[in-house]
């Protein structure tokens, strides 16, 4: 304890700062001596401890912050996707590796089923597992839902260490602690990482980055061992998240750029080969991946990389062996030719005999952000695959929006190979981030990092001004700084008469703008990304919370009134959900691996109520399962789906089309809506005996509350369903489908 | 309670008429204990029910009141099809008086009667000679269905006398079928007045006697003629005109009595029991299947003899193995003592399958059985574990180990 008594901030004082009496008692002598020592740290020390105590504050505060949702609402798993997540590792957990390995799991795609252990990611889930059981071996009796709910907070605090340790390896440790203070709070990461969002991207943001600065730092360094260490990152990288696919195509484009800017190093090709190779083979072991590396588009860049590597080293060495130049740009253009030919040669064979396969919708909507509006709506659908829009990169980036540029400045000011990565880093992913509104979480270590740059290196200059000033007026005493780079900057301009108030006055502004950040991300945590969405919150008419618990409810009764080999049909969204909370057969499920199945879906939705009976039928549904908000106002309900399910739909069944829903390209549910879709199965299941209810006062009954009309069609009658339950407030709806008619 | 009898609950119309009395001796297939003597009781009296306490009383009800407005007691239209969508069996006359009542319980069991209050089927052709040239409306009718589960072994040699009222198969159902249709020149038609328009059911499309067996195997028979179970009829003799053969009895009493038979499950009543599938091997039953599996599947069938299940024997009751379309279809070979098994592999798709058999035949209790059974692929470790294809791969790596070895060696010790 004596050690974090740190007097020494300012890192001058400690030369002089009186030591403690020396003629203690000598009964505390032995104390007395070792507090005596450890305060005469020397600079070096200090620093370090200052810089471990910040990191640890960073590690906590990161951790913290992201507890927002467990102190409003319960320890509880948020969402859609990490019920999945959830319920996988429970079984990996109750049943152990193998089982889960080879888990086939026939309650979601009914009938199809799904083989859970060939197309998961299991990164995550194993991650928890292990923790799960680290904590159980170590007599932490918990339980492995708090293990789940707690993994995405832990490992955003690793992610600072993380980022830390990537900004000391392009910058200094000033912009390392800076990145580690902006990634803790930065809400792009946040909203992917609150506690409960037990989702792929909390574990994979930090092995991203992980990947990333290890592959630096084996640039850098031209170390195996750093290579292997990244080859490993990016295994757990690939173990855990599809996002993957960035690091295996971003780092081969670094590579090229440091190719063609002129920047091969044997570092480089000691760094790319091992990570590539080793890296190529470890990810091969995921079986959800398999051969996708050496088989699918998306990964060839990385390949053909690195053969050109090859060709480079193998110039190189020709290079040395002759001396004739004029012979040797001879066989360079002869070489260069001969190798992007074969290269093309056996990417158009392979292409072409499919052994290659092309580029998947998702890549190709990367590239073009209209392709998956005109060719895969089941993309297009979700909205966390929709462009960003401005206001959401100003709520998730804040002040970084501007410091990214500035960081930017920086970078090219001192351009390095691990600044070039950096810069590329930054810019790809700001792209992507434009393209998907959910790659805004892979731009956040980038913008935070470069940024860090930008505020690091600024405080630093501005500061630097400041104690030369000091110290020209003051006694020239020797004292030691931060980043040591205090000779660089002797040759500052000291004649200007405002620079030392300028300096001050842009270091406070500075300092506003930083706290400004922070209570920006604290409030986007706190109101914005730490509700569990599947636990409603609303204000009442007296400021008090309401909270509607519908969707588990629902569940609940799925769970206990159905019988257990019922098969449930809904929207893809709520699969998930349903199955892990209601623990029924689900016909679709948040894995769109298959679109014919959510179009068959997406039909009998929109279709009229006898012809979508045909198809439940044949699906063997028997409860339907609609979320509907017209009562509580609740607007991301099925009927605003709708549109969706009748584009998918359509999409495989050309008898749906959408304009039959619209009313000269309006959506509308009132009077004036459309017949079809007045009449069709989704519109009757939302608003059967709705007609009836009063929802608002001064309203007529049948007020939607959600779209803010007065529904069209009141007097609903359903022929071969029939309602089952209806939760509280209206927002999850269960039919029963009828079995045929006896007599007929 | 009554449920442990099979009983038959005859609702009457006030004109009393004779009923027949069903023979039946011992149990009926689905209803454990004797039967107990049919209770008769007129359509109004008050204390008319079905059930009491949920339970139904009866297993079979006849209605021989066709002129009724509303029964006695709080039976009501949807009690009656309660009855029979709850697995109970009805016999409904009608005749010329009929009520909309008792034409609206037909019509929701798939059978349209003639509009025409008035009307009645008319035969100039295939009529019972009588003493008397009469109108023509006593029709002596032999177009039976052609199936010895529904009527019988012994074949109708008589025709049955008829006289009442036409109905036509509803064409949306397809549960309902015709047992005696009229001849092709019969029409309906109101025998007193002249035709003015031409009538609007004609022909073999007149059902007389229909019957309906529900989804649930419950059974239905209606027809158009009260009389027809009439002693008078089933006693009288018959002469189809235009015919010089006479019998002395019509064969109303044999048509009607075997078609009872039927109706109340004493003939062509089914059961399916244990269905088993099992990998080949082995006996107990996976809980899932691997893709390729080898398993055997059976199940046992069982005919209702009137007196005791008798070993039901047929060749053509197929087993489906179904995911979402049948993957495999195998006609299952029967040992004649009930038992019906085959074996086969399981196809290379995986998913929730389902074994189906579904039995359809004409008069037979329909037998639907789904048994869901999810098939898995290959676990990790049940693929081949070395392929000859990949012996180049095999040697290659061992030839660079052993290559790797010699290179370091060379290189540490070699000057």
């Amino acid at each position: 304890m004596a050690v974090t008594k740190t007097e020494p901030i300012n890192g001058s004082t400690t030369k002089s700062s009186a030591p403690p009496l020396p003629s203690m008692p000598l009964k505390s002598d032995l104390l007395s001596i070792l507090s005596l020592k450890s305060l005469r740290l020397k600079t070096k020390q200090q620093e370090l401890l200052i810089r471990v105590s910040i990191l640890c504050l960073v590690y906590v505060l990161a951790f913290i912050t992201r507890l927002f949702s467990v102190l409003r609402y319960e320890s509880m798993i948020h969402e859609f996707d990490p019920y999945f997540n959830y319920r996988t590792t429970l079984f990996l957990t109750q049943k152990g590796f193998y089982e889960f390995w080879n888990w086939f799991d026939s309650e979601s795609w009914y009938p199809l089923g799904r083989i859970i252990g060939g197309t998961l990611y299991p990164g995550l889930m194993v991650t928890a597992a292990m923790m799960y059981w680290g904590l159980r071996f170590l007599r932490f009796a918990v339980h492995i839902r708090e293990v789940c709910v707690l993994t995405a907070p832990f490992f955003a605090s690793n992610t600072t260490l993380v980022a830390y340790f990537f900004g000391k390896e392009i910058w200094d440790t000033g912009a390392g602690l800076v990145a580690a203070v902006l990634i803790a709070i930065c809400p792009g990461y946040i909203s992917r990482s609150v506690a409960g969002s037990y989702d792929n991207e909390g574990v994979a943001i930090f092995a991203l980055l992980l990947t990333f600065y290890l592959f630096v730092k084996a640039v850098n360094t031209g170390s195996l061992a750093w290579g292997l260490a990244s080859a490993f990152g990016y295994f757990y990288m690939v173990s855990a998240w599809g996002g993957y696919v960035f690091i295996i195509n971003l780092i081969p484009l670094y590579v090229l750029a440091l190719l063609i800017t002129g920047r091969y190093s044997m570092r480089l090709y000691v760094a790319y080969n091992c990570m590539y190779v080793l890296g190529m083979l470890l990810a091969m072991q995921i079986r959800f991946v398999g051969f996708q590396h050496v088989q699918s588009g998306e990964h060839m860049a990385a390949m053909g990389v690195f053969f050109l590597m090859q060709v480079f080293y193998f110039l190189d060495w020709v290079k040395h062996l002759l001396n004739d130049k004029k012979l040797f740009e001879a066989f360079l253009r002869i070489t260069v030719t001969c190798a992007v030919g074969v290269g093309a040669i056996a990417l158009g064979v392979g292409t072409a005999s499919g052994y290659i396969s092309p580029w998947s919708g998702r890549f190709y909507s990367l590239l073009d952000p209209t392709y998956a509006k005109d060719h895969i709506p089941i993309i297009a659908s979700v909205s966390e695959h929709q462009p960003t829009a401005w206001s959401s990169f100003m709520f998730d980036f804040h002040i970084l929006l501007f410091l990214f540029p500035a960081g930017l400045y920086f970078c090219f000011k001192r351009l390095s190979d691990a600044t070039i990565f950096i810069v590329m880093y930054g810019l790809t992913s700001m792209y992507f981030a434009g393209v998907m509104v959910r790659l805004i979480l892979v731009a956040t270590p980038a913008v935070c990092l470069i940024s860090a740059i930008a505020v690091s290196a600024t405080i630093k200059n501005l500061t630097m001004l400041l104690r030369t000033k000091s110290k020209v007026s003051q006694t020239g005493s020797t004292k030691g700084t931060g980043g040591g780079k205090t000779s660089s900057k002797a040759m500052l301009d000291q004649s200007q008469p405002f620079q030392r108030n300028g300096a001050i006055a842009l270091l406070f502004g500075a300092f506003y703008l930083l706290s400004r950040y922070a209570i920006h991300c604290t409030w986007v945590t706190s109101e914005a990304y730490s509700s569990p969405s599947i636990v409603l919150a609303a204000r009442g008419a007296h400021g008090n919370r309401v909270i509607f618990d519908d969707y588990r409810e629902a569940y609940y009764w799925l769970r206990q009134n159905t019988p257990p080999d019922a098969k449930v049909m809904s929207w893809w969204d709520y699969g998930y959900q349903i199955t892990a909370m209601g623990n029924r057969t689900v016909i679709v499920d948040n894995n769109t691996w298959n679109n014919t199945h959510i179009a068959t879906v997406g039909r009998a939705m929109s279709s009229y109520e006898d012809e979508a009976y045909e198809i439940m039928r044949s699906l063997d549904v028997d409860y339907v399962l609609v979320v509907f908000g017209g009562v509580t106002g609740y607007s991301s309900d099925d009927i605003n789906k709708f549109l969706w399910m009748v584009r998918i739909g359509g999409g495989v069944f050309p008898v749906i089309k959408e304009p039959d829903y619209l009313v000269n390209g309006e959506y509308r549910v009132d009077k004036g809506a459309a017949p079809k879709m007045l009449n069709c199965l989704m519109y009757k299941l939302s608003y059967y005996r709705f007609g009836e209810l009063m929802t608002e006062y001064g309203k007529p009954p049948g007020y939607d509350r959600a779209r803010g009309v007065e529904i069209g069609n009141k007097d609903i009658k359903l022929e071969h369903l029939e309602e089952a339950f209806t939760t509280s407030n209206w927002i999850v709806r269960i039919y029963k489908v009828k079995p045929p008619n006896n007599r007929w | 309670m009554g449920r442990n009898y099979f009983t038959i609950l005859t609702v009457l119309s006030v004109t009393l008429l004779p009923i027949l009395s069903l023979s039946f001796s011992t149990d009926s297939p689905n209803r454990s204990s004797p039967l107990s003597p049919p209770r008769r009781l007129l359509a109004d009296d008050p204390k008319l029910a079905l059930q009491r306490y949920g339970q139904y009383l009866y297993d079979g009800l006849i209605l021989f009141s066709p002129s009724i407005e509303r029964f006695g007691g709080a039976l009501d239209l949807a009690d009656v099809l309660d009855f029979v969508d709850s697995g109970h069996d009805l016999i409904i006359a009608a005749d010329s008086s009929s009520s909309d009542l008792i034409k609206s319980v037909a019509t929701e069991c798939g059978v349209d009667f003639d509009e025409d209050p008035s009307a009645l089927v008319i035969d100039h052709k295939s009529y019972a000679v009588a003493e008397t040239e009469g109108d023509h409306t006593l029709i002596a009718a032999d177009d039976f269905i052609e199936s010895d589960v529904l009527l019988g072994k012994k074949k109708i040699e008589a025709p049955v006398l008829f006289k009442g009222i036409a109905h036509s198969l509803n064409a949306a159902n397809t549960l309902v079928l015709k047992v005696l249709s009229a001849s092709p020149l019969a029409y309906s038609a109101n025998p007193n007045s002249k035709l003015s328009s031409p009538p609007s059911l004609t022909g073999s499309s007149i059902s007389l006697v229909s019957v309906v067996q529900a989804r649930n195997n419950a059974r239905i028979m209606i027809t158009g003629s009260l009389d027809m179970f009439s002693n008078r009829f089933l006693r009288s003799s018959v002469q189809k005109a235009g015919s010089s053969r006479k019998y002395d009895k019509s064969g109303n009493e044999q048509f009607v009595t075997e078609l009872s038979k039927w109706v109340f499950h004493v003939r062509g009543h089914l059961k399916a029991v244990n269905l088993r599938h099992n990998k080949a091997g082995e006996t107990d039953e996976p809980a899932m299947y691997r893709i390729k599996d080898d398993l055997v599947f059976s199940v046992e069938i069982y005919e209702w003899s009137g007196k005791s299940w008798e070993p039901y024997v047929a060749n053509d009751v197929q087993v489906q193995l179904y995911m979402m379309s049948p993957y495999v279809l195998k006609t299952l070979s029967n040992d004649k003592k009930g038992l019906y098994h085959t074996s086969f592999k399981v196809p290379d798709v995986y998913g929730v399958f389902q074994f189906k058999v579904e039995y359809h035949r004409l008069g037979y209790t329909s037998l639907s059985l789904f048994k869901q059974i999810p098939v898995r692929p290959f676990r990790h470790n049940e693929y081949e574990r070395f392929i000859t294809a990949a012996f180049p791969y095999y040697g290659a790596s061992f030839t660079m180990m052993a290559g790797f070895f010699l290179f370091s060696f060379v290189y540490l010790y070699h000057k």
